[in-house]
């Protein structure tokens, strides 16, 4: 809502990479309006702490509403809105810090029941917002402020980490590839059940890996990021590992359940199946009665 | 004759103590008389001391009871720890087959053995109920009515399961007929006028949620709260509603939020341990002025505690549940009508003001079956936040006090921000809007001011003011008081934040108002002194109720030495 606040005083840095994912953001869920013939306040972006949670204060164009919370907690603010509004398309988005350390405890339980929302993870491997610090994607051995004599921990490997978790849609892309990403969050949208798009996108000020995810042919260096083959079976959960375990980042859709049932449908189900109907507080009492 | 029988089953947990307690309660219910039951037992699922107690009387009951008329001990460890509750004409029924007793008030009864002879072998309890039944001289033909009634389910082996029954109750009263012991007999119930439930004190909040148009509830299991989030999810089941189980606390708040934010009116049920871990959630609610409500059940804390017992000690944290300048608004009910009023005003409240509000009760009270009127549902008021109608564009946090509150999927898309914000809801660290939304949010409890009190006896200096589960004994102590000629001002309130204000006109007024309260602390004291009321607690911290007789007795010590130094002075 930058565009009409001029006293909004948050910015990314030049170059960050969370301005190419903004413009996906906004492209597919201008597009899903007009589409679905929706109003775009059907959409509600739903937001981390850090520097990509401030997505959903910079979007310009047509507004969705939004919902800036607290530290970790994107999962269960979009389960608590999902159950309750199904008719709500929910969208997190989110970062490494966010979403894999303060907030990872989450994703288990939504991967369970599948709650039909789509995350879009801003991955840059550092905390930024408050300068620098070691995520759980930040590489070993490397030095922070707060790993100085360089990063002891393994890094944490989200893809695989979502996949053993149980999500039903896995999609890993870049920030740079704006329309790619676009398309891929469209489609995460669009499918039944708990998707995930999990976005390299470099932090220019203190982890900017940009060079490395493009590689440099002159210098003989290969880019960490690569396709994903044409041939890939994404409703393979075993072909799907092989991707999310590579030591390179694959981009394109890692993995897409074929069953999905989504949470909400889950209990529509029930219901038809028990016949449970809503009893007026009179009739509870009668069942009180002396 | 006697108006009122205390009966305590005391073994171990999974012996079915509380259910002994419960059986002779809707007994003794189903046929005109009133009855209150309290129950205490460890965190464990079987074993482990516990026990349920049954109080039984024609007269509206307002505590579990002081003494016991007969205490029911199903072994030596319930006896030893029970029995100087006994009162000097009080009777103890043990079970013969476990342990011996030199007592002369003693009956033994080897139970199991006359349930396998009375050819149900489950019957144990009515042996020792229709013994409990003859010592009270209670009409069997009461209980007999009672299991008929209980045990008629349709099903083939019912007849044969209520003839083991009725002759195992009969088995009992021989027995301890035979002994040729008795208590005053208890007098024929009174007939109550209207519609009479049996109910218990989580049910009535539930209900009372219900009623004000509850759409979801999301909790994680807790003692002694798990009840509501298990009723939910049995009886909240329309179309539209949901009702489901978080992985913890932190995400039962925060899904709550998301709910909330939603436009749907949203509650949990937590304790002690998860109203902590929702700390901060409280606040984002508080920020970001989502309506929602929390229903926080007391037991003994801090961290683990005393998991099963009851305590008044989270008060402080209820209205100050996180970082940061907040002031969450707080019912407690002081009895289980009340617990259906009160969780019907919390979900009102949260609309009214758009925020988070916290129902304060306690495992007493909510597990305490009682006899109720049936709630008049014609005086129930239903109240639904202001929706916004799109015509302040985006501006969600215009004003100085509440403004309409835009649903998603309809006009007014705003960012609901936790961090500090303007009017659109983008975050900013500006001192001059820092400042006017902290008033607007402390402004919006201006509309909570108006919550009605009890008052009587208004003219004298020295007042009673008991919150919450300690209402009942605190007001039986003050019946008493009044009739033995002490002048002294009984107040109440379930309405703890903000207090109402002419409440708290008349107590600024008072030389002193005394605050019976279960905690170490005294902290509805501590917020009254706070405010400039000379308030002192009088504090019990044991994990079980106040007793009206123990009551009387501090309150009449202060009093009187109160008086004494006034006479040196």
């Amino acid at each position: 809502m930058s565009k009409r606040n001029p006293e909004y005083d948050f910015k990314w840095c030049p170059g960050c990479g969370d301005f190419g994912v903004k413009r996906a953001v906004e492209a597919a869920l201008t597009d899903r309006a007009a589409t679905l013939s929706q109003p775009i306040e059907n959409s509600v972006i739903v937001a981390g702490i850090g520097c990509s949670g401030n997505l959903v204060h910079l979007q310009e164009g047509p507004q969705p509403f939004g919902i800036h919370g607290i530290h970790g907690r994107t999962l269960p603010i979009a389960y608590g809105l999902k159950s309750s509004r199904p008719d709500l398309n929910v969208l997190i988005v989110s970062g490494d810090g966010d979403f894999l350390s303060i907030g990872a405890e989450h994703i288990g339980p939504q991967a369970k029941r599948n709650i039909d929302v789509t995350a879009i993870i801003m991955d840059n491997g550092v905390y930024g917002l408050t300068k620098g610090q070691a995520s759980p994607t930040t590489e070993i051995e490397v030095i922070t402020s707060t790993t100085p004599y360089g990063k002891l921990d393994d890094p944490s490997r989200p893809l695989e980490t979502y996949l053993a978790a149980g999500v039903s849609f896995l999609a890993s892309t870049l920030s740079t590839q704006v329309k790619a990403m676009q398309q891929l969050i469209t489609e995460a949208m669009e499918y039944p059940g708990f998707s995930i798009v999990h976005v390299q996108s470099p932090c220019t000020t203190y982890n900017d890996n940009y060079a490395a995810l493009k590689g440099n042919e002159k210098e003989g260096i290969l880019p960490m990021a690569y396709p994903i083959e044409e041939g890939h079976d994404a409703g393979d959960i075993d072909a799907a590992y092989r991707l999310a375990r590579d030591s390179r980042i694959p981009v394109g859709i890692i993995y897409k359940r074929e069953d999905s049932i989504p949470a909400h449908e889950r209990l529509d189900l029930a219901r038809e199946r028990t016949g449970a109907t809503q009893k007026s507080v009179e009739e509870l009492f009668q069942t009180m009665a002396i | 004759m006697s108006n009122n029988l205390v009966v305590r089953f005391a073994g171990e947990g999974g012996q079915g103590v509380v259910g002994g307690s419960e059986i002779l309660a809707a007994a003794a219910a189903a046929v005109g008389y009133h009855i209150l039951t309290f129950s205490t037992f460890p965190s464990q699922i079987k074993g482990g001391p516990a026990w349920g107690q049954a109080r039984i009387s024609t007269e509206e009951i307002l505590s579990s009871g002081d003494e016991l008329d007969v205490l029911v001990a199903l072994n030596q460890y319930a006896y030893d720890h029970n029995v100087e509750e006994l009162s000097s004409t009080g009777f103890v029924v043990y079970n013969s087959e476990e342990f011996e007793l030199d007592d002369p008030r003693a009956i033994g009864l080897p139970a199991d053995q006359m349930a396998r002879d009375a050819g149900n072998p489950r019957a144990a309890n009515m042996i020792v109920i229709g013994a409990v039944a003859q010592l009270a001289d209670f009409p069997l033909g009461y209980l007999e009515e009672f299991v008929t009634k209980r045990f008629s389910r349709g099903r083939p082996g019912d007849e044969q399961i209520i003839e083991g029954n009725i002759k195992a109750l009969h088995m009992g009263a021989e027995a301890a007929k035979e002994l040729g012991m008795s208590l005053d007999s208890l007098e024929s119930p009174k007939s109550i006028e209207g519609e009479r439930i049996l109910i218990k004190g989580f049910e009535a909040a539930c209900l009372g949620a219900i009623a004000a148009g509850l759409d979801s509830f999301i909790g994680y299991p807790i003692s002694p709260a798990t009840t509501m989030l298990v009723y939910m999810e049995s009886n909240l089941h329309g179309s539209d509603k949901f009702v489901g189980q978080a992985s913890s606390e932190i995400e039962s708040i925060a899904s709550l939020i998301g709910a909330g934010f939603s436009g749907k009116k949203v509650m949990t049920s937590t304790a002690g341990p998860g109203l902590s871990l929702m700390g901060e959630g409280l606040g984002l609610a508080w920020m970001a002025e989502i309506p929602l409500v929390v229903a926080n059940i007391q037991r003994g804390g801090p961290a683990t505690g005393l998991p099963t017992k009851t305590e008044q000690s989270d008060l402080i944290v209820a209205i100050n549940p996180g970082h940061g300048d907040m002031s969450v608004p707080v019912i407690a009910p002081g009895t289980i009508e009340e617990a259906f009023w009160a969780a019907a005003d919390a979900v009102n409240w949260a609309e009214r003001y758009q925020g988070p509000v916290i129902l304060l009760s306690e495992a007493s009270i909510a597990e305490r079956q009682q006899d109720i009127l049936k709630p008049d549902m014609s005086k129930l008021v239903v109240e639904n936040r202001s929706v916004s109608d799109g015509s302040e564009g985006n501006e969600r946090y215009k004003g100085d006090a509440v403004s309409p509150f835009p649903v998603p999927g309809g006009p007014g898309a705003y960012v609901a921000n936790g961090s500090e914000h303007d009017e659109q809801g983008d975050t900013t660290h500006l001192p001059d809007v820092h400042i006017r939304m902290t008033e607007r949010r402390f402004k919006k409890l201006e509309l909570l001011m108006d919550g009605h009190y009890e008052a009587e006896n208004t003219d004298s200096s020295i007042a009673l003011l008991p919150w919450g589960s300690s209402k009942g004994p605190t007001y039986a102590a003050f019946q008493s008081l009044r009739s033995k000629g002490e002048d002294i001002a009984w107040y109440y309130t379930m309405y703890l934040n903000p207090l109402p204000t002419a409440l708290l006109d008349e107590l600024l007024s008072k030389d002193l108002v005394l605050v019976p309260e279960l905690s170490y602390l005294g902290q509805l004291a501590q917020i009254l002194r706070a405010k400039g009321i000379k308030a002192e607690p009088i504090t019990q911290y044991t994990g079980l109720p106040f007793k009206e007789n123990v009551l009387e007795a501090r309150i009449t010590e202060i009093v009187q030495e109160r008086a004494g130094r006034m006479l040196v002075s």
